[in-house]
């Protein structure tokens, strides 16, 4: 095999690549027991006729098209239309589906960053995320560290995040136990008046509606 | 007023969406949810029976006592209502 043999150029460590970073290992072990359990059962639907291999195809391509802009959309829209916010803080998942995202049966809450008040999104219990409004969560998200210590000192994980919150500003932590799924309405920043609801999706990151952000300035 | 309600402090074996921290606290009912199917019989396959939801608002003082950042904050979380017991305060 042709990587078989080792150069011995001068400038080359062993085990690096040629621009000096380590080699990551091929991900070619073993499946594990749920990979096998996976395939298993995938492979039983589609011999069984309940699934076709081109209907999951299809869904995998819907959920990563699914990205935080749609949720920067409902923000945005949020911000310029009064009657929008109240009908997003009043059933969040009606309001996502009027604006034409197909977000399937996420019971959503949005919740409302104020001049007194900051929301944070956490689930302790797993990774429950509004996935089918923001894609899927990132893998910090989904730490032991970020879940124990989002509920326990919200305001220690912020200040790592950069979000340096006045003693004056609750902190409303919101863990998602069961069946809702959550998205912070983050503040329109100041100086935006003239924008357009494009150009304020724009300034709309995937942590403001997390709530471990702020929206952009612009 | 809102109604003040403590998590049962119990520790029943199998799957349970009642996460460890808040068991025996005490806190306010935010906003009932609806019913949903009780995650403790469909983690299982089993026919779940739907199964009243809250909105539940706690203070970080009773959750963490004197360790809590800042006393005010707060954390809500999703609990069931066979998990829940109504608080009553007695008149002095």
């Amino acid at each position: 095999m042709p990587h078989d043999h080792h150069d011995h150029d001068d400038y080359h460590h062993e085990g690096m690549s040629s621009s000096g970073h380590p080699y990551r290992a091929d991900n070619d072990g073993p499946l594990t027991y749920w990979q096998r359990l996976e395939i298993a059962v995938r492979e039983l639907l589609v011999e069984k006729s309940h699934l076709t291999p081109a209907q999951i195809a299809t869904q995998i391509e819907v959920m990563d098209a699914r990205s935080p802009a749609n949720g920067a959309a409902v923000v945005a829209r949020a911000w310029i239309d009064p009657v929008f916010k109240a009908h997003l803080l009043s059933d969040a998942s009606a309001a996502s589906r009027e604006m034409g995202f197909d977000i399937g049966p996420l019971n959503l809450i949005a919740v409302e960053n104020t001049a007194d008040a900051h929301n944070l999104i956490v689930c302790t219990l797993c990774s429950c995320y509004p996935r089918n409004l923001l894609g899927l969560p990132p893998d910090w998200y989904k730490t032991r560290e970020y879940r124990s210590r989002a509920v326990r000192e919200p305001r220690a994980v912020l200040r790592e995040f950069g979000l340096d919150l006045a003693e004056s500003v609750t902190v409303r932590v919101h863990d998602s136990t069961a069946d809702m799924r959550y998205m912070v309405l983050p503040a329109r920043p100041e100086g935006t008046e003239g924008l357009s609801q494009e150009q304020l999706a724009s300034l709309v990151t995937r942590d403001s509606m997390i709530g471990t952000g702020l929206p952009r300035q612009p | 007023m809102a109604e003040r309600v403590r998590v049962k402090a119990l520790t029943p074996p199998g799957h349970v969406r009642v996460p460890w921290y808040l068991r025996g606290k005490t806190g306010e009912i935010e906003r009932p949810l609806g019913a949903f199917h009780n995650p403790e019989q469909l983690a299982y396959g089993l026919s779940a029976e739907e199964k009243p939801l809250y909105r539940v608002r706690f203070s970080m003082a009773e959750i963490w006592g004197d360790a809590a950042e800042n006393p005010n904050d707060t954390l809500d979380a999703e609990i069931y209502a066979h998990w829940l017991e109504k608080v009553v305060i007695h008149a002095a």
